[in-house]
């Protein structure tokens, strides 16, 4: 792999930048593969790329049935944050938004995390109770956020209209190291470095079985072939349910459609994240200009990463009284992705009831954020068995009642 | 956009009309029930990728729950059918068949 770096970009200009190779290969699958990931998105590449790295672990495949990154991964808004509220939630978050300080560096890939902040707008009694509870106990364990005053919004986000009819901004949730990053560099710089530790990555094959034996893994079947496998890690988000039904067991998950939309760039005018939970709606500001917005997801299973009109009218129709501003504004763009939904809005990082077999699903609306702290833990759980950041978040919780609850600080979403 | 015919007031309503109830035809449990069934009941779900049943409810219409046969990869409606039945009814199975053959759902084919 050539380092990138600015002595690279001046060494290729001399040959005209054609002398840049693939950033990752294409390799045909082996036989066999010490372990196997399905699932070519943010935390699959992640899970990979901490098991060689921590563990030493590189005979590794990632199977992917489309384009690496083209799930939920290239289709989200890019929050990233960690002001959750359960002690299990801002050991993961927090873990992955410091690895997000360094990525760049570690992966020599710029992924473009842009440590802007984040608000939560308080626009009831209710969140305003909340978001101070989560702000103490974000100060318990370590996570850097503040409860910020209206007149406090104003000055981070001018074109803010604090007295709108139905809902005025009370104060916030500020996390002044929350932000966001590039989607899809995050994806790529993964897989490129997942790549030059000898990983095969491997696109445009989907699994279509799970083979077992006597309750043990053996290998998965594929569009490409039957790939044997000592460990299997599943992390396909919205199809998980899946490729859980082809490794005969069930899952506490439901998949529905969550939609963004991004409006025609604009002069920079908001330099911040703003979430509004109550209105459904968030917006930030890309490098390109564009305003990046999200809201709500359906409320029944659905695979058809399109999303619907009327969720799109209810997200603009919240955001235009929160920033009036932009009323006049066109939108570009709309698309959709499949999340997977878990009772408790918590992820589930597990060993399951096939031996070998293990899964990463659950992230929901929210799980951008939590690539790089994902996939770390993730790593750990097949190398080792368990994990301090995954423990928490077993599959057994559910019969446990030992619910790790977000609704709150997961509120509409991200 | 989703439209299904409520059953009972014969209105074909469209999404925002309706409230989505989740999974159908659960068997409860309660107290007695082991740690597993109790979870499978409230947490464990079909989830699937193509034909689906679920319970809806025609929120801002006549107010009654009533179920729908749905593929949740195309959106394609199968039909609707009253709440108050414990599996889907042939004829809603049948046309389900006509159209995905082979298809299954819990111990429904
Ligand atoms: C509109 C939208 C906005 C969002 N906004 C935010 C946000 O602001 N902040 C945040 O933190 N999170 C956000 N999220 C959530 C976030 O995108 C996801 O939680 C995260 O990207 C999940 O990553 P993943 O790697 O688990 O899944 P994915 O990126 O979806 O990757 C899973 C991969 O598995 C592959 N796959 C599936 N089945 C098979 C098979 N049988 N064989 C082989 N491969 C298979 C898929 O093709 C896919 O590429 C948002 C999501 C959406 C849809
Ligand atoms: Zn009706």
């Amino acid at each position: 792999m050539k380092r990138y770096s600015a002595f690279a970009v001046a060494r290729e200009a001399l040959s005209y930048h054609t002398g840049w190779g693939r950033a990752w290969r294409a390799p045909e699958p082996k036989p066999r593969y010490d372990v196997i990931i399905v699932g070519a998105g943010g935390h699959g590449l992640a899970t990979a790329y901490y098991l060689g790295k921590n563990f030493g672990i590189t005979n590794v495949a990632v199977l992917e049935k489309g384009w690496l990154g083209g799930g939920n991964t290239g289709r989200n808004t890019t929050i990233i944050r960690s002001n959750y509220l359960q002690d299990p939630s801002a050991a993961i978050y927090e873990k992955s938004r410091a690895l997000y300080e360094n990525l760049s560096q570690d992966l020599n890939y710029n992924v473009m995390f842009s440590p802007r902040g984040v608000i939560m707008l308080a626009q009831t009694e209710h969140e305003v109770r909340g978001y101070r509870r989560t702000a103490h106990a974000n100060a318990l364990q370590g996570v850097t956020t503040e409860w910020i005053s209206p007149a406090r919004v104003k000055e981070l986000v001018p074109i803010i209209n604090l007295d709108g009819p139905r809902y005025p901004v009370l104060g916030g949730l500020w996390q002044a190291r929350g932000g966001t990053a590039r989607h899809d560099a995050v994806a790529w710089g993964y897989a490129r470095a997942c790549s030059a530790m000898g990983m095969d990555i491997i696109q445009q094959c989907e699994v279509t079985g799970v083979r077992r034996e006597g309750g043990k893994v053996m290998g998965v079947d594929t569009t490409r072939g039957a790939i044997d496998c000592d460990k299997l890690g599943i992390v396909v988000a919205g199809h998980s349910g899946v490729l859980a039904d082809m490794a005969g067991f069930r899952l506490p998950i439901e998949s529905v459609a969550l939609q963004a939309l991004v409006s025609e760039p604009i002069k920079p005018c908001m330099d911040v994240v703003v979430m509004a939970n109550t209105v459904h709606g968030y917006m930030s500001q890309s490098d390109k200009g564009e305003m990046v917005i999200g809201g709500g997801a359906d409320g029944y299973n659905n695979y058809t990463q399109r999303g619907s009109f009327h969720h799109v009218e209810e997200t603009v129709r919240a955001l235009i009284e929160t920033f009036p501003m932009i009323s006049r504004l066109k939108m570009l763009r709309q698309w959709g992705g499949i999340v997977d939904m878990t009772g408790d809005r918590s992820p589930i990082l597990s060993k399951t009831p096939v031996e070998g077999v293990f899964i990463n699903c659950g992230w929901g609306t929210g799980g951008f954020k939590a690539i790089p702290g994902s996939g770390w833990g993730m790593a750990e759980l097949i190398a080792k068995g368990h994990s301090p950041l995954t423990d928490a978040f077993s599959l057994d919780r559910f019969k446990e009642g030992r619910f790790i609850d977000e609704s709150v600080a997961a509120g509409v979403a991200h | 956009m989703l439209i299904l015919t409520c059953p009972y007031c014969g209105v074909d309503a469209e999404e925002t009309e309706l409230a989505p109830g989740g999974e159908a035809h659960l068997k409860r449990f309660g107290p007695g029930a082991s740690d597993e069934e109790f979870r499978d009941y409230l947490f464990a779900r079909e989830n699937p990728k193509g034909v689906h049943f679920e319970r809806w409810r025609h929120a801002h219409g006549c107010g009654k729950w009533f179920h729908a046969a749905r593929c949740t990869m195309t959106l394609e409606v199968f039909g609707t059918y009253p709440a108050q039945t414990t599996k889907p009814p042939k004829a809603i199975r049948e046309a389900i068949t006509a159209k995905r053959p082979g298809w299954t759902w819990r111990e429904f084919e």
